[in-house]
């Protein structure tokens, strides 16, 4: 049987696959051993505590789906007292999950997760900065920084920075987040988008816009897994779009360490078993005695476009 | 696991009328036993040339039984999925994953029941038909339809002993003030240990103006079905308070008085 174990600095899970942040809760206990799981990750909580957006908080779209929760929260508090003891049996490690309005907030927020039951905090800081008129902190280099740093300071938990995908150059993101002493990264979350209903000319989210995710993302993802990996030396963790164990391995080919699977669990709640499942049997079908061995592991020819290049010098 | 992914076979699969279709699988697992009145399940549509529904779509088990491995759907093709849902064929494949949600209350022990369906909605409610029927509770029903071509009474009794008042849109019959009557008529002659409502927004706060206890239930769009997404919220009076509830794991059954608000899709 072949090793699945990674590390994620100096955590180690005992096999890469977990669930996506807002794609998961205890309820799925219910449809699968939750501590089969590499780690646990839950939905953001906020500081404050928020009612969320208006519905239809989803939609589907070709091979994949639009969302705007609009992060509803009962706050930090509520999220200790009510919602972590329920995996305190678990044996995954339990990964907070974070949002917040400014980096100072996001630093205190850490401060409040540095509690016990938590192994390490997400920042999902591709949410709005109210301090930058409502673009995501991580559309912009300097703003990552600057989230993560205020983190660093507040808590000695790892802290995983969770990018978005709405950008130009998500290695430039990827450095910033590592510079600010970011433990791993996270690529990524959902791209903007929008979906409108011809009959009714009314937009299909009630939020109007929404960030579509599933299958019909990943080889937007995979790119930036791949771009990720070469830019920075954390850990990346793959997610977007998969939801079989070769999508897994194709992240993980791309130069992720772990992969997160959100969408995926809605159309199977055993989604992510599955998976680890197919991990399994994929190590045992290639002869892969350690899961490790396949992060960033994609054959590329380094000489393809110069052989290219004189072939076609040689045929003209 | 209580939830678990099931590949069921297709048993039969015919129109009732011009636009619902009923649906009976065989289930790799005794579904029967483990489903209660109310629930649901996540159904997944087939992919055509045409249709690729890329989410599950909740449907209400509409018969349980006899056997432990089937289970019943009733649904009105309606869009993208149900279309796709309507062109599986007998022997075909159907996957599914529930039984989810929580059902409706029921006791053997009660002497008479009311049921208050519109349209699709008497599928989420009949499988309480059978169990009022084999434990003698007497059952009324008023049911509400577009026209008597759409009522689907019997496929609602299905031979068990009813009071049924029908009304229609094409009479005007099932009109606000013309079912109140009704039902302050009905309520004056039979006293009644529940009422369950599912299918109409103005058929269910017609009830909760008229202070009628009992339990409602209803629909949302929904992704995940087992409260993860937080997609699927309506709002609801609580003791005074305002509080969002996710249909798919606290309800889709609701005691009538606490639903707050009408929720209008896209
Ligand atoms: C708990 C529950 C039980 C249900 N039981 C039944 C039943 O027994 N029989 C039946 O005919 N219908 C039932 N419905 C409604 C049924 O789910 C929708 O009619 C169906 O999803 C429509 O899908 P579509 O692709 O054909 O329509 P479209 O309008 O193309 O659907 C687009 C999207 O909206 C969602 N959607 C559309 N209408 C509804 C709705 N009313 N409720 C929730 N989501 C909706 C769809 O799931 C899909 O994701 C139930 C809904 C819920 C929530
Ligand atoms: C319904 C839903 C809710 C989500 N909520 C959050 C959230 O609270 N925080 C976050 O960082 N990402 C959230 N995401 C984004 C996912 O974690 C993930 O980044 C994205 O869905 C891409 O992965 P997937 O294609 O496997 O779903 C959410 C996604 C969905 C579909």
């Amino acid at each position: 049987m072949a090793d699945l174990r990674v590390n994620i600095g100096t955590l180690i899970l005992k096999n890469p696959v977990m669930p996506a942040s807002g794609c998961f809760a205890y309820e799925y206990e219910q449809a699968l051993d939750l501590s089969r799981l590499g780690a646990l990750v839950t939905k953001s909580v906020t500081p404050k505590s928020r009612i969320g957006n208006p519905v239809p908080r989803v939609c589907e779209t070709p091979a994949g789906m639009l969302n705007s929760i609009g992060l509803p929260s009962h706050g930090q508090r509520y999220f200790l007292e009510e919602i972590a003891p329920h995996y305190s049996a678990v044996s995954a490690p339990l990964v907070a999950s974070v949002s917040a309005d400014t980096a100072e907030e996001f630093g205190m927020a850490c401060e409040v997760f540095s509690a016990p039951g938590i192994a390490a905090i997400e920042a999902n800081i591709s949410c709005p900065n109210l301090e930058a008129d409502g673009r995501a902190f991580a559309m912009s280099a300097t703003d990552t920084h600057a989230a993560l740093h205020a983190m660093k300071k507040r808590t000695r938990l790892p802290i995983w920075a969770k990018l978005t995908p709405n950008v130009t150059d998500i290695a430039e993101i990827a450095r910033a987040a590592e510079d600010a002493g970011a433990d791993a990264l996270v690529v990524a979350n959902t791209f903007l988008a929008m979906a409108i209903d011809p009959e009714t000319r009314k937009p299909r989210l009630g939020n109007v816009m929404g960030g579509l995710s599933g299958p019909a993302v990943r080889p937007l993802i995979v790119r930036m897994v791949f771009q990720c990996h070469r830019a920075v030396k954390i850990p990346v963790i793959g997610c977007g779009g998969i939801v079989t164990a070769e999508d897994a391995v194709e992240h993980l080919l791309a130069g992720a360490t772990a992969v997160q699977v959100g969408t995926a669990s809605f159309l199977d709640p055993a989604a992510m078993v599955r998976i680890i499942e197919g991990l399994e049997a994929y190590c045992g079908r290639h002869g892969v005695a350690r899961i490790a061995e396949l992060i960033g592991a994609v054959s590329i020819d380094p000489g393809i476009t110069d052989r290219w290049l004189r072939l076609a010098q040689q045929s003209g | 696991m209580k939830v678990e992914s099931h590949s069921c076979e297709v048993l039969q699969h015919d129109w009732v009328n011009a636009r619902y279709k009923y649906l009976r699988l065989r289930c790799p697992a005794p579904l029967a036993r483990a489903t209660v009145a109310g629930q649901f399940f996540q159904l997944a549509c087939p992919h055509g040339e045409t249709e690729q529904p890329f989410l599950r779509r909740p449907m209400s088990v509409y018969g349980i039984g006899p056997q432990d491995e089937r289970i019943e759907f009733l649904y009105h093709v309606k869009g993208v999925g149900t279309r796709a849902l309507e062109r599986l064929r007998p022997g075909g494949t159907l996957e599914m994953f529930g039984p989810l949600g929580r059902g409706f209350r029921f006791s053997p022990q009660w002497q008479r029941i009311l049921l208050v369906a519109r349209g699709v909605g008497l599928a989420t409610m009949a499988p309480l038909v059978p169990l009022a029927a084999r434990a003698g509770v007497g059952i009324t029903a008023l049911l509400s339809a577009r026209a008597p071509s759409d009522l689907m009474q019997e496929e609602f009794l299905r031979g068990a002993p009813a009071q049924v008042h029908a009304v229609y849109d094409s009479d005007g019959s099932s009109a606000v003030d013309r079912v109140e009557a009704l039902l302050r008529d009905v309520l004056l002659r039979q006293r009644f240990d529940m009422v369950y409502t599912c299918g109409s927004n103005r058929l269910l706060f017609l009830m909760q103006k008229m202070q009628m206890r009992g339990e409602a239930a209803l629909e949302q769009q929904m992704a995940c079905a087992m409260g993860v997404c937080l997609s699927c919220v309506r709002l609801f009076n609580e003791g005074g308070e305002k509080v969002f509830r996710r249909v798919c794991c606290e309800g889709p059954v609701f005691p009538i008085a606490t639903v707050s608000g009408e929720v209008q899709f896209g």
